[in-house]
């Protein structure tokens, strides 16, 4: 762990329209950690996450990612790093979505060695290989040949996963990857993300799973109403929310 | 009683042929040029730029609101006023290109419209450029959508052909009706020309239900439900 952030954000604003959804958002994510964004609905915890590799382009504020810079702001003029750069800033913080997004005209191995072959240049049979150690690490090793179709919502995900985790990322954010499964397959994704926090990856989690996110996190950050009200330890921000928008919201979730 | 004087089938059917051989010329490149012209227009029109996606709306309004025959005759006849003179052949092409590709534009844009914005979503999060995207992703899921729309306008685009025998292109209607002038045997002939019309739309029909049919991953062959949802034609192959 280095004194530098491997992710930062300052002062990140996103409007949509007249819809203001970030207000000024500063987070950082140290190498190794575990983060998770916590709050109430439509308080800005997903667009946070999809500005942060820029799936959408944020209106105003900094982002800085293993020492490049996404976007800043010179004066009042908002720069954006080029395309180019972006497209190598994601391909190293992949994001794990909450419906799973596979190619679903590409068998579970084509999607998984689509960005390492593509985006990564890497040969085809290494990525293969590669592939196939990772499906059977998240326990899929016999359906690399099956199409998303065939799979259920928790194998889906763990392909998913797999398919963030054949870029060797750097980080890799995680978009609710809970809400969308029956709840008994949501235990199996939470083990595989434990995993890779045990691995030391680092993990930035939008999450409705409070239990695992007091586990599972070395940091959380609570997001309402478009800024970050309050961050810690899971132990302090369950147990003793100072704001009262915090504890308010940890009373509506234990009840 | 009509007395059907089969003697004229043999005598006459090479000609009718050489006539058809000019309707499928003309409908090939048609659809060649149609198809690039459709796609690039459904392009144009979803790249969000207002100074594109404005002339494109026009050309898809204006030749999707004129009749075919319409426009065929402008070309041909009412564009050499104006300096630009088409042989009768290259003036059908143009006119069913720019026809076809107005409709195309539109299957095409609709079937790329329909896909999934989070499959766009997670090419991006791994880093894939647009090109990529569409290249890998989108074109092929869209593609296989679109395929069942896009066979019914080129069986359409077939028989529309002979529309072009009115700017006297020696295409297989117009063969017919050359060989009526000369022997007065419309029943004949016009059952002739109708027989190689089916022919030939029957056999783009079924090429286009095998296309569809390889398109298709073999798992969605076999599972009825979602194969029902997604290719309905090819739910009923045994």
């Amino acid at each position: 762990m280095t004194d530098e952030p491997l992710l930062s954000v300052r002062a990140l604003h996103k409007s949509f329209g007249a819809l203001h959804v970030l207000k000024g958002v500063d987070l950082s994510v140290r190498s190794g950690e575990v983060s998770f964004l916590i709050g109430p609905s439509g308080g800005g915890k997903s667009t946070l996450i999809r500005c942060i590799n820029f799936l959408e382009t944020p209106s105003r504020g900094e982002i800085t990612f293993d020492g490049r810079s996404l976007c800043h702001e010179d004066g009042a003029v908002f720069h954006v790093a080029p395309e180019r750069v972006l497209r190598e800033a994601r391909s190293e913080m992949p994001m794990v979505f909450q419906h799973f997004n596979l190619f679903t005209h590409r068998t579970v191995l084509e999607n998984i060695i689509e960005g390492p072959v593509l985006v990564k240049r890497r040969r085809r049979d290494e990525a293969i290989a590669d592939a196939e150690r990772l499906l059977r690490e998240v326990g899929l090793g016999d359906k690399a040949d099956f199409y998303p179709e065939q799979l259920s919502g928790g194998q889906k995900q763990r392909v998913a996963i797999a398919r963030a985790l054949a870029m060797r990322p750097k980080l890799i954010l995680f978009d609710e990857p809970t809400s969308a499964l029956d709840p008994e397959l949501v235990a199996g994704i939470l083990d595989t993300i434990r995993g890779l926090a045990d691995l030391g990856m680092t993990l930035v989690v939008v999450s409705h799973e409070m239990s695992f996110a007091r586990k599972l996190a070395d940091v959380v950050h609570f997001i309402a109403d478009g800024t970050i009200v309050e961050s810690g330890p899971p132990d302090r921000i369950f147990d003793n929310p100072e704001s009262p928008r915090l504890s308010g919201f940890i009373r509506s979730i234990l009840h | 009683m009509y007395e059907f004087f089969f003697v004229l089938i043999p005598r006459h059917f090479p000609f009718l042929l050489e006539g058809a051989l000019v309707t499928l010329e003309l409908s090939f490149l048609s659809m060649g040029f149609g198809l690039v012209l459709g796609l690039a227009t459904a392009l144009g029109r979803l790249s969000g730029k207002p100074w594109l996606d404005w002339p494109l709306k026009s050309y898809v309004e204006i030749w999707r609101d004129v009749p075919l025959i319409v426009q065929l005759m402008v070309i041909y006849f009412t564009l050499p006023t104006i300096g630009i003179t088409l042989s009768g052949f290259w003036a059908g092409v143009l006119g069913l290109s720019l026809n076809l590709g107005a409709y195309l534009s539109e299957v095409f844009r609709a079937a790329i419209m329909s896909i999934d914005p989070g499959q766009r979503a997670a090419g991006m999060s791994i880093g894939m450029s647009k090109v990529m995207i569409y290249r890998r992703i989108i074109f092929p899921q869209a593609f296989r959508i679109a395929i069942p729309t896009i066979g019914g306008y080129f069986i359409a685009l077939l028989k529309d052909s002979s529309l072009v025998s009115f700017i006297s292109v020696n295409e297989l209607l117009r063969n017919g009706n050359i060989i009526i002038s000369n022997t007065f045997r419309n029943m004949e002939v016009y059952m002739m020309v109708a027989i190689i019309y089916f022919v030939l739309s029957f056999t783009a029909s079924r090429l286009i239900r095998y296309l569809e049919h390889s398109l298709t991953p073999r798992y969605l062959r076999r599972q009825g439900r979602a194969a029902k949802a997604l290719a309905p034609e090819v739910a009923v192959l045994p």
